[in-house]
């Protein structure tokens, strides 16, 4: 089986978990998803899906979101491959995914195209790179809403221009616990970035992980974007660094880490919420040696195993929270004994 | 100070914002504070000017009184688009390029795109390029008298008119 993006830890992973280049586009001379009528949402995903190669080892999966379980759906979620918005509501949505499940294409979400490349670490050159080669190849095939001024026409203003939205999601406990992530959140703003919680838009963090993205996609390039982005990013790698170094010289630091892989490693019941609070002082334990017996890796997994819908993919069935919570606590400790 | 979105209660929320160094601000009551999902504990990184495109729009002294414009494509007037909180297909940026620069203006800070061009655009610019130099050669050689290379200019043009590329 293919190993996924999301199973290991790349580049700085003792705080990027992973990178996110997303790049929207529209097709010319029709509405945007939001007034679009049945017709006109099957005739985009035609148009894509026949643009798409159909075999060969590379081939795309085709899916059709209304056929998908709901719990398959959220799963993907969970795997930062869509957003939680594409599952609000399914009919007339389709998706690519690419056999690693490192590109991903939501179609009829709120542009017609909407080309996803993800990578564990800190990688925003190769993410664009993927997300970008996939943009040519559609390009070639298809005619995109562009304008000499105003860039890629894309449905909401917010992403007109080159319509690239970058992220990397970070795990920052010591900058957590040193209260300083309301200050950060206001600096980065000033730059034209924003910082938001684990699966984006409107939510909150868990575990101490942040997503930071920029904001401004007009009247600026794509390299001067990432290039922002990559500067503010390494500042915080080192920031948080810094912090975990000073943290290490508490007894405290250790007692925690400690504390939570005992209770990990033999807990019956887990909740999501105490499981990524635990799992967050566990990675920072792991990411700074003071836990040897367990890699970021298996970290990494567990980290997207262990939510609810995974769960339920994985029991094949809707499970009452209380199930939920002892198969999450059977997982871990299978994982981390 | 009544609120920015509403127009009737009073501001009890103040937002500022700069990007790229151009500065935004909204008042608004704490209805439509909650509505846009700044709650008292709102400080910063949550906020979404997704969700202010809406009320970007709604600003009826700048509303033209009659709204007879139509895009071409999907038939949507300004007033529409505004009442919706988003265009309605790409075209309407074009038709209403004047009246959306505003808001473009004050959610990016500019407005001259500068990043990758669409390879069939790029085409579309070249065409227009090489259309416009075809035409003032055919307009020299007419005015020249020399007419025997006007028909070859004129059938490219023709052909460039109809699509070909470059």
């Amino acid at each position: 089986m293919t190993v996924k993006w999301y199973q290991q830890s790349g580049a700085d992973g003792d705080v990027v978990i992973s990178t996110r280049v997303r790049l929207a586009r529209n097709l010319n001379h029709l509405p945007f998803p939001g007034s679009m009528t049945a017709e006109q949402r099957e005739c985009v995903i035609r148009q894509i899906f026949d643009a798409f190669p159909q075999d060969g080892s590379g081939a795309f999966r085709c899916i059709r979101m209304p056929e998908l379980s709901q719990w398959d759906a959220l799963s993907m979620v969970e795997r930062h491959l869509i957003s939680p918005h594409f599952i609000s509501q399914p009919d007339g949505e389709a998706l690519l995914l690419s056999p690693d499940e490192s590109v991903s294409v939501m179609i009829n979400e709120e542009d017609h195209v909407r080309i996803q490349a993800m990578h564990a670490g800190f990688a925003l050159d190769e993410a664009f790179t993927a997300a970008n080669c996939w943009d040519d190849f559609l390009d070639t095939r298809l005619h995109f809403a562009f304008d000499d001024r105003l860039g890629y026409l894309t449905q909401c203003p917010t992403n007109l221009g080159t319509g690239m939205r970058a992220s990397v999601m970070l795990h920052l406990p010591a900058l957590q616990e040193k209260g300083v992530i309301q200050q950060l959140a206001n600096t980065v703003s000033k730059l034209g970035l924003t910082i938001r919680g684990m699966y984006g838009e409107g939510s909150r963090s868990e575990g101490a992980i942040y997503q930071l993205s920029n904001q401004v996609t007009l009247g600026i390039t794509e390299q001067e974007a990432l290039e922002n982005l990559k500067s503010i990013v390494v500042q915080i790698i080192k920031e948080e660094r810094q912090y975990r170094e000073q943290l290490r010289q508490t007894p405290a630091l250790e007692d925690r880490v400690y504390r939570s892989l005992g209770v990990l490693q033999n807990a019956r019941l887990l909740s999501g919420k105490e499981f990524m609070s635990l799992i967050s002082h566990v990675r920072m334990g792991a990411a700074m040696t003071i836990l040897e017996s367990v890699d970021l890796n298996c970290i990494s997994s567990l980290m997207i195993d262990a939510q609810p819908a995974a769960l339920m993919q994985d029991a094949g069935r809707e499970l009452d929270p209380t199930e939920r919570d002892a198969r999450r606590a059977a997982l871990v400790r299978e994982r981390l004994k | 100070m009544l609120c920015d979105h509403c127009g009737k209660h009073p501001a009890t929320t103040h937002i500022k914002r700069t990007v790229n160094g151009k500065t935004t601000r909204w008042n608004l009551c704490a209805q439509c504070a909650a509505e846009q999902g700044l709650t008292p504990s709102f400080g910063g990184p949550g906020f979404d000017l997704n969700d202010f495109w809406g009320s970007l729009f709604l600003e009826p002294a700048k509303r033209a009184p009659e709204d007879t414009v139509r895009c071409e494509d999907c038939g949507r007037s300004f007033k529409e688009i505004a009442d919706l909180g988003r265009p309605g297909c790409p075209s309407c940026y074009l038709t209403f390029y004047d009246r959306l620069l505003p808001s473009i203006q004050r959610i990016h800070g500019k407005t001259q795109h500068t990043g990758k061009v669409a390879d069939k655009a790029e085409e579309t610019v070249k065409r227009e390029h090489e259309l416009k130099a075809l035409r003032e050669q055919l307009a020299a050689h007419i005015a020249n008298q020399e007419y025997e290379q006007c028909a070859a200019l004129r059938d490219r043009i023709r052909a460039l008119e109809e699509g070909d590329a470059p």
